[in-house]
């Protein structure tokens, strides 16, 4: 079953700041990437899509499911589950302890079930913990399982929120530049194993990523955004001719220096 | 086997010491202090297990029934003991700094001391109450459930605080409950204001045994059912989720841990372990009143929290211990010595500790020392004396 995600005129003000005015958005399956300037409202899109943040106007809806107003641990729920930009694992938790916070919605047990170790208890936490060795190893961390989070080098955290965000089963993965800090080498493996996830398991990714080589190479579609506006959308190599797109990275001629953005 | 050896032995003198001089601290500190070393030492886990069964069930209450105010210590001790694994829980692992603690151990205490009193008649009229002394067992559960219902009183309204704000919200709730214990004599007399309560009833105890005995054995039994179930949430869903919530609030919510109900749930876990202890302190001490339940109790409890290692079930047992051993017998002892100097008149680098104004009062150091402690603690060992040790799972291999 497509996870039919969609998003409709979402508007976000902060104070007087129009962070996201009218943004539309939709994904049904496969890879779809948000690019744009820096403080362009990718982030705060996600934010959105996830719970974090309420929107000022707009509908988001996951398959034919209202999200606005559900809170983040429902969403997850539902089976939509995301990174951060800046990495928030838990630090002093180990890898697979990670994973496992990941699978909370996905456990159906109760306190009395906890209290009591019954053997319906015993069964499910062996399973969770054979579920969560096989997405590590699928991640490439099998052998890192009982190392601490905060202990991990840059790259393998990346991979950990990765493995910990699937450990939510998701149908739809938010990952916001999950590539930021690889080398060359390490972001190509990274979209590889994205690509054999969509393959495998049908699922559906928004990605935000900076890297261009990344975004044209994986994509199916590409959106940008550009002060909280989406200016352009579609496969990759129309994006990339696209004059608006060239403009909000560039700059147009005769304006001077490009002009650089802050969040 | 040299370690084995070593435990049995030690547990072995120090139990005969203890026989030999019985007033002596230092000796039961030995005792105490071989306990710790069974429980480290690297022995095989039946052994262990044995060993510290014997002491604690056989050892320690004979040793009580020599010197009773050993078994007084061992008593308080087992009642810190829950009151800290109550408290690792929401500061420990769910990582709320909760300074109002012992607000629910006075919930407990009260719930049982109004009706297992002639106060609760003030009340309800007629004469009914006491109620008969087998209802004290029932009330350990109704301590327990009244103190949970308190600690979700107390999350509602901080669930969106963090740090610093919850600190002083909790601070303030406690000291709520305890003015309130304070106060409640009218206009309905319910907790007879600050002249407290008594007499308040004891249970039935099997086989003539004495009260002291009967309340150290019921007190460990509490404390093995406090350290099971602490184990049990802590290696659950459950606990991952209060240390998910510890180390980053929004991305535990992000992974879909419900933050309202794993708060609610922490408060009302660690209020219950105060509940049951606050009923089993009541029927001890017979009187209760509000000044058993001040500030500086929560402290004194945060204090074996942080001093055990934080999030650690093993560090908030020995933390209890050593802050309760010190504070009743070592701080003691030692005032009691350099009182005794101070009167013999002895002579320190030329100096007669006879003239010693009176503000320099040896048992006035107390204090100083137990704040010397904390602070040389903080500074040498911050993580604690057990501090967590993640535990490393087997792993099933993958084909």
């Amino acid at each position: 079953m497509p996870a039919r995600f969609e998003a409709l005129g979402v508007t976000k003000r902060f104070g007087g700041l129009t962070a996201l005015a009218a943004v539309d958005f939709a994904l049904d399956t496969g890879i779809s990437s948000i690019i744009g300037p820096n403080g362009a409202g990718k982030t705060t899109l996600f934010n959105i899509f996830t719970g974090l943040y309420g929107a000022d106007e707009g509908r988001v809806t996951f398959r034919g499911q209202p999200l606005l107003g559900l809170r983040p641990d429902q969403i997850t729920a539902l089976g939509i589950c995301r990174t951060f930009q800046n990495i928030r694992l838990f630090a002093n938790m180990t890898a697979i302890e990670n994973v496992l916070v990941g699978m909370n919605t996905r456990v159906a047990l109760g306190l009395w079930d906890v209290l009591s170790h019954r053997r319906r208890f015993r069964r499910t936490e062996g399973e969770l913990a054979a579920r969560a060795v096989a997405l590590l190893d699928r991640v490439g961390l099998q052998a890192n399982a009982n190392d601490v989070a905060r202990n991990l080098p840059y790259g393998d955290q990346r991979r950990l929120e990765l493995a910990r965000a699937l450990g939510s089963e998701p149908t739809l993965l938010l990952l916001d530049e999950p590539t930021a800090g690889m080398t060359q080498g390490e972001a190509g493996a990274l979209m590889r194993l994205l690509r054999g996830l969509v393959a495998e398991l049908g699922l559906a990714i928004i990605l935000i990523e900076h890297n261009m080589r990344v975004v044209m190479e994986v994509s199916d579609r590409v959106a940008v955004l550009d002060h909280g506006e989406k200016i352009a959308e579609g496969p990759p190599r129309e994006v990339q001719s696209n004059a608006r797109v060239i403009e909000a990275y560039l700059g147009t001629r005769g304006s001077g220096p490009a002009r650089t953005r802050r969040a | 086997m040299t370690h084995a050896v070593l435990a049995v032995g030690l547990i072995g003198v120090s139990a005969w010491a203890v026989a030999v001089f019985p007033r002596s601290v230092l000796v039961f500190l030995l005792f105490q202090g071989s306990l710790l070393f069974a429980y480290v030492a690297r022995i095989p886990s039946w052994l262990r297990v044995t060993l510290l069964g014997l002491a604690l069930l056989v050892l320690m209450p004979t040793i009580g029934f020599f010197n009773g105010y050993y078994l007084e210590v061992a008593t308080q001790v087992g009642i810190f003991v829950a009151l800290a694994l109550g408290l690792n829980i929401v500061v420990g692992l769910a990582g709320l700094l909760d300074l109002g603690y012992v607000a629910f151990f006075a919930v407990g205490a009260y719930s049982w001391a109004i009706p297992g009193s002639p106060q609760a008649n003030l009340i309800f009229g007629g004469n009914a109450f006491p109620l008969s002394a087998w209802w004290f067992y029932a009330f350990l559960f109704v301590g327990l459930m009244v103190a949970a219902g308190a600690g979700i009183l107390l999350g509602l309204p901080v669930l969106r605080l963090h740090g610093d704000y919850l600190a002083i919200v909790t601070l303030g709730f406690g000291e709520v409950i305890r003015v309130l214990a304070n106060n409640l004599d009218k206009p309905i007399n319910l907790t007879n204001g600050p002249k407290g309560i008594t007499p308040i009833g004891r249970p039935p105890v099997p086989f003539g045994m004495p009260y002291s005995e009967a309340f150290y054995f019921l007190v460990l039994l509490i404390v093995a059912v406090v350290i099971l179930v602490n184990r049990r949430l802590e290696n659950s869903h459950i606990g991952r989720a209060w240390e998910a919530i510890r180390e980053d609030e929004l991305a535990a919510q992000a992974m879909g841990v419900p933050l309202v109900r794993s708060k609610l749930l922490a408060f009302a876990c660690g209020a219950s372990f105060a509940g049951v202890m606050g009923v089993v302190f009541s029927a001890k001490q017979i009187f209760i009143n509000p000044e058993s339940f001040t500030f500086l109790e929560s402290i004194g409890v945060l204090a074996m929290v942080i001093l055990g290692g934080m999030g650690s079930i093993p560090g908030a047992v020995l933390g209890a211990t050593v802050v309760t051993v010190l504070n009743l017998q070592v701080l003691k002892g030692l005032s009691l010595w350099l009182n005794e100097l101070k009167n013999a008149g002895v002579t320190v680098l030329g100096y007669n500790l006879a003239d010693l104004p009176t503000q320099l009062e040896p048992a006035k150091y107390e204090r100083m020392i137990f704040g010397v402690i904390l602070i040389l603690m903080m500074i040498f060992r911050p993580q604690g004396i057990f501090p967590v040790r993640r535990r490393a799972r087997e792993l099933a291999k993958q084909v």
